[in-house]
């Protein structure tokens, strides 16, 4: 299992480096950070230009590969460079992928286990009430882009707190600016301000699990093995949690995988609907503002990010199934 | 006379039948052709046929919508009308206003057509190019198949959006199509890899071993055997994707990365009326309401679809 599990992450660490070289490559080709110094009166002169351009790694003048080599030549040393404005990427960083991170991995989590528990549920009663629920919930969770579900719960938000007459659920931002009340109030404060916008991106995810998850654990009730299970003495219940779940989660493990891409995406809008300061806001406002370097570093993030879902989904595959391990 | 060994065909026969009590006298039931019977059974799926006539009832609108409301109203969508700025819904304006009194029913209707527009050239181009390449993979196999498999892993990999969003940023004149291109360009990989895997065995049978050594080309073989083999599963994927396309195409626009004004399609709208959603709801309200009818029509279609196609699949329902 080790030597399989080392494998994948070479493979991984290979992939990353192409995604991020390419996105830098692109952003260069496709940004062009000049065009925020012409227009302006009065017009600077070009040599102050390109050398406050050079000075940040964005001259167009300078060759492509130079500016590459040097950009990550200082990422292998932890420095990401500057940004359009001369401010340093690294000052930043920190404090935008924790805002991401906590909400895409809430979300996801939230969201992988509450399908599968959803799938399961729906499985086992079948064509019943419940299942019919939960059938027109992800038909129409599916087919909601995250912006639409996002100010749709703000609508809600809006609709309990005018009921309630004060603020019981937050929807901008992710703490209440000069908050003080203590560690358990500023928690609670932050919890709250979570609840939204995890719901945003979780909903879809949700959705997208069950419907896989109720399939899959449909063929698994329908095989010999749950049948001769039963017949050995299990109760259905106990067959069907102790083998057929197992059995039923492992296609999960792939689409595990495969889901963190929309979840990325999907957060960026959230990010932007509820003014939450993240990567995804950063990678929006830099591709508006020409931003080559943090583009390239916002790239860079979400393709170790998709990639370490990808390898958890490897180790949950290899957990799950035992052919894995041997072969 | 050969018999359909499907079983569900036989059973469907009986179920169909206009007697209820009478069954009809042994196996030697009418037979029906492949594609009768796709369409009885999609017939009898409800809720496929009530999202087939919502679909078309969105077509129509978006289609001929605007012109019918010119006639009745005479507001177009690029019209203004300074006497009346953000109202409310009205005879007049059926959709109401915006800020600058422009007609928010005749610009949903023209953003509707684009969006169904792109969705569906997407759909198109991207189920054809995963069609092309996933069945030239499996049948020529060796280092033709290596290299073009490399290529769908290096563009599962890229963040699609973040590259579309950068390429669209230089893009101002007929930004639509170049859209529809890139946002196709990163929609087939999947589906490459599964008719990959459908044409590798496809090309271990007969028909095709027959048609090989009766000399037919490789080109003959993979469009005229291979591909045709392959349809239910390209037309369930080509409707799956008009729902990924307009979506992927309404977030690139929400962002200002898509459709540009002039033009507008379902996401600028949707964009544009974030800010007022909660004091001038018909801002927001009409365009994501049908944004999303669109999408689920589009879906429940598809399932229902996937179902009269292959009544034996596996494949989870509800799009991807």
């Amino acid at each position: 299992m080790g030597r399989f599990l080392l494998k994948r992450l070479a493979n991984y660490a290979v992939l990353i480096v192409v995604a991020t070289t390419m996105a830098y490559m692109i952003a260069s080709l496709a940004l062009h950070p000049r065009a925020r110094y012409e227009g302006r009166n009065p017009p600077p002169p070009a040599a102050v230009v390109d050398s406050t351009l050079t000075a940040y790694g964005v001259n167009d003048k300078d060759p492509l590969v130079g500016r590459y080599v040097h950009w990550i030549g200082g990422v292998l040393h932890g420095d990401f460079g500057k940004t359009v404005t001369g401010g340093s990427i690294n000052a930043e960083l920190g404090a935008r992928a924790l805002v991401s991170l906590r909400l895409l991995l809430i979300g996801s989590i939230l969201g992988a286990v509450l399908g599968v528990l959803v799938g399961v549920v729906s499985a086992v009663k079948q064509y019943r009430l419940t299942d019919r629920f939960f059938t027109a919930f992800s038909f129409f969770f599916i087919a909601t882009p995250v912006f639409f579900t996002a100010v749709l719960l703000k609508f809600g938000a809006l609709t309990v707190n005018d009921a309630a007459g004060t603020t019981l659920l937050n929807y901008v931002g992710y703490a209440t600016p000069g908050l003080d009340a203590g560690f358990l109030g500023s928690a609670w404060d932050q919890v709250n301000h979570l609840v939204l916008p995890t719901l945003s991106i979780a909903l879809a995810q949700i959705a997208y699990f069950s419907r896989y998850q109720r399939n899959s654990m449909l063929d698994v009730m329908g095989s010999d093995f749950l049948r001769t299970a039963q017949a050995k003495g299990l109760t259905r219940r106990r067959a069907l949690f102790k083998h057929g779940l197992r059995t039923a989660l492992i296609p999960m493990a792939t689409l595990l995988a495969y889901s963190f891409g929309t979840l990325v995406v999907g957060a960026t809008f959230t990010e932007k609907i509820f003014a939450w300061h993240g990567m995804g806001e950063w990678l929006v406002d830099s591709i508006t503002n020409n931003d080559i370097n943090v583009t390239a570093t916002v790239a860079m993030f979400t393709a170790v990010f998709i990639l370490l879902s990808g390898f958890l989904s490897d180790v949950i595959y290899a957990v799950l199934d035992p052919r894995v391990r041997v072969s | 006379m050969s018999l359909p060994a499907d079983p569900l065909l036989i059973a469907d026969d009986v179920s169909m039948s206009d007697l209820p009590g009478e069954v009809p006298e042994g196996p030697d039931v009418v037979v029906r052709g492949r594609r009768q019977l796709v369409l009885r059974r999609l017939r009898r799926n409800r809720a496929a046929m009530a999202a087939l006539v919502v679909l078309l009832l969105l077509f129509v609108s978006a289609f001929l919508g605007p012109t019918v409301y010119k006639a009745i109203t005479g507001w177009d969508y690029e019209g203004q009308d300074f006497t009346s700025f953000l109202s409310p819904p009205s005879a007049t304006h059926w959709f109401g206003t915006t800020q600058i009194g422009g007609d928010v029913f005749a610009q949903t209707m023209r953003g509707l057509q684009k969006s169904l527009l792109i969705g569906l050239l997407v759909a198109l181009i991207s189920t054809g190019l995963a069609a092309v390449v996933g069945s030239v993979a499996g049948y020529f196999g060796g280092w033709v198949d290596r290299a073009l498999m490399w290529i769908v892993d290096l563009l599962l990999v890229i963040p699609s959006f973040l590259i579309i969003a950068i390429m669209m940023r230089n893009v101002k004149d007929a930004g639509w199509i170049v859209l529809v291109l890139l946002i196709a360009l990163f929609g087939w990989m999947i589906t490459a890899r599964i008719i990959r895997g459908m044409t590798l065995s496809l090309r271990e049978r007969e028909f095709v071993l027959a048609a090989r050594y009766s000399g037919v080309s490789s080109a003959g073989i993979i469009f005229r055997h291979l591909i045709p083999n392959m349809s239910s599963l390209l037309i369930i994927d080509a409707t799956i994707a008009v729902a990924t396309a307009i979506i992927a195409e309404s977030g690139l626009s929400y962002f200002g990365f898509g459709v540009k004004p002039p033009d507008v399609s379902l996401g600028t709208l949707i964009a544009d009326g974030t800010q007022s959603a909660f004091t001038f709801p018909w801002l927001f309200m009409f365009s994501g309401g049908l944004l999303v009818l669109t999408t689920l029509a589009v879906s429940v279609f598809g399932d229902g679809l996937r179902d009269a196609l292959d009544p034996s699949s596996k494949r989870a329902g509800g799009g991807r």
